[in-house]
């Protein structure tokens, strides 16, 4: 009898760890495009999400030789691109630096441990005159057209 | 005054109708409103070919344009690529900070001791055809554009500013300290070396000239021309056949992209 109730109680324990893993890959399948961001207007990024999250380090290095050497700005992969997208405004601080630790780039990289120095040296909010140039190239090669409707939380990423 | 190497040519003429698809590919579109009147689009679109030996970017400089005590085009530089972006680090010295800031153009007095006359010109990096700078980099940071622009790729660049010690200009400079709120139009930082590029995303974004010479012009000088020193028919080359010009340390043999007049 014991031994039953033991048993049964270690496949409650095993179903709910089931569900509980349920609810954390759900989790973590959700979004993190931020509300504020342009990102959160579009449909999605100039690749499919999952490509985006597993291989846009090799697109923006490989983009970066073709623009250092070739002097080709109009890549869909553009780091430019990327900042101008996904950088969050906020109503009294204005745009917030997207490699914080709370922002899109910055968020994942200190959860991964991955200490990134891209903006040691590039803007880390459109800054200039000519930045939003880079980032409609980018767009107009990814076939990708921003509507300017806010989505507020960021769905469908 | 000997002439050591030539500048490249075009190898064969060009054909207008070629010129005017390139410039429409270019999306340099320039449409008229009124007989006279050219209102040129604003937004040109950026490059998506590579560039190509087919145009040579250079400078041509008239130092007897040149004004005494003028520093528009340093000034512009400094707007244009982010260099005004640096402060001097607090109790540092100033001498030291004059010789350890980013400079990509310096503002040069020569007299000549025997006349006294005195000759002014800014002096950057002289895009050179054979560039010591390049053939000294360990890591292929410092390189050579097809189109003739002698940059630094600071994605490779390791600091060790071997190339600043090649240039015989004195024109390039290392950054010291951490930079915030680079342009996005020119990311810069900390670690790398770097120098004039030509306004090498204004070249890519198929804009006409350069920061400096824009400005050189603005303040009613017009020292400074920028152009093609491929293309035949180019204002710069026009120029160039026309007036006596001199590449600096010609003794060098680098055949240099930016040339002076008057010197």
């Amino acid at each position: 009898m014991a031994t039953a109730a033991v048993r049964w109680s270690l496949v409650a324990v095993g179903l709910a760890w089931a569900l509980v893993a349920q609810v954390v890959l759900a989790a973590d399948a959700r979004t993190y495009v931020l509300a504020g961001s342009k990102a959160a207007t579009l449909a999605s990024c100039v690749e499919p999400t999952d490509v985006m999250r597993r291989q846009h380090m090799q697109f923006i290095k490989h983009q970066r030789d073709e623009t250092v050497h070739s002097g080709i700005r109009s890549s869909k992969h553009s780091l430019a691109g990327c900042v101008d997208c996904h950088v969050r405004e906020e109503v009294s601080a204005g745009l917030v630096p997207i490699h914080h630790r709370e922002e899109f780039c910055g968020a994942c990289h200190a959860y991964t441990a991955v200490n990134m120095n891209c903006f040691d040296c590039h803007a880390s909010v459109p800054n200039g005159p000519g930045a939003e140039l880079a980032a409609r190239a980018a767009h107009q090669a990814a076939g990708v057209h921003v509507t300017g409707e806010a989505r507020p939380d960021g769905e469908n990423h | 005054m000997g002439k050591t190497t030539e500048m490249n040519d075009r190898p064969e003429p060009t054909d207008p109708n070629r010129r005017q698809f390139l410039a429409a590919a270019a999306g340099v579109s320039a449409t008229v409103v009124a007989p006279g009147v050219i209102l040129q689009s604003v937004a040109a679109a950026p490059r998506s070919e590579p560039v190509t030996s087919e145009v040579r970017w250079g400078l041509l400089i008239d130092t007897a344009k040149c004004a005494d005590g003028c520093s528009e085009c340093v000034k512009a530089c400094d707007r244009e690529n982010g260099l005004d972006l640096q402060a001097m680090p607090e109790g540092a010295d100033d001498a030291l900070w004059d010789n350890q800031k980013v400079v990509w153009i310096r503002k040069v007095k020569l007299q000549d001791n025997q006349t006294g006359r005195i000759t002014n010109l800014p002096m950057m990096c002289q895009h050179c055809e054979h560039p010591p700078c390049v053939d000294v980099c360990p890591t292929g940071a410092s390189f050579k554009r097809a189109d003739g622009i002698v940059m630094v790729d600071r994605h490779t660049c390791i600091g060790c500013r071997y190339c600043m010690m090649a240039c015989p200009y004195k024109a390039r400079s290392f950054v010291h300290l951490p930079i915030e709120g680079q342009l996005t139009r020119v990311p810069r930082g900390k670690g790398c070396v770097e120098s004039c590029n030509l306004c090498v995303h204004r070249r890519d974004y198929g804009e006409e000239s350069t920061a400096c010479a824009d400005a050189c012009a603005e303040a009613g000088h017009g020292a400074i021309l920028f152009g093609d020193l491929a293309d035949p028919e180019s204002t710069i080359r026009k120029r160039l056949s026309e007036m006596a010009s001199r590449q600096i340390r010609e003794d060098l043999a680098l055949n240099t992209g930016v040339r002076y007049s008057g010197i």
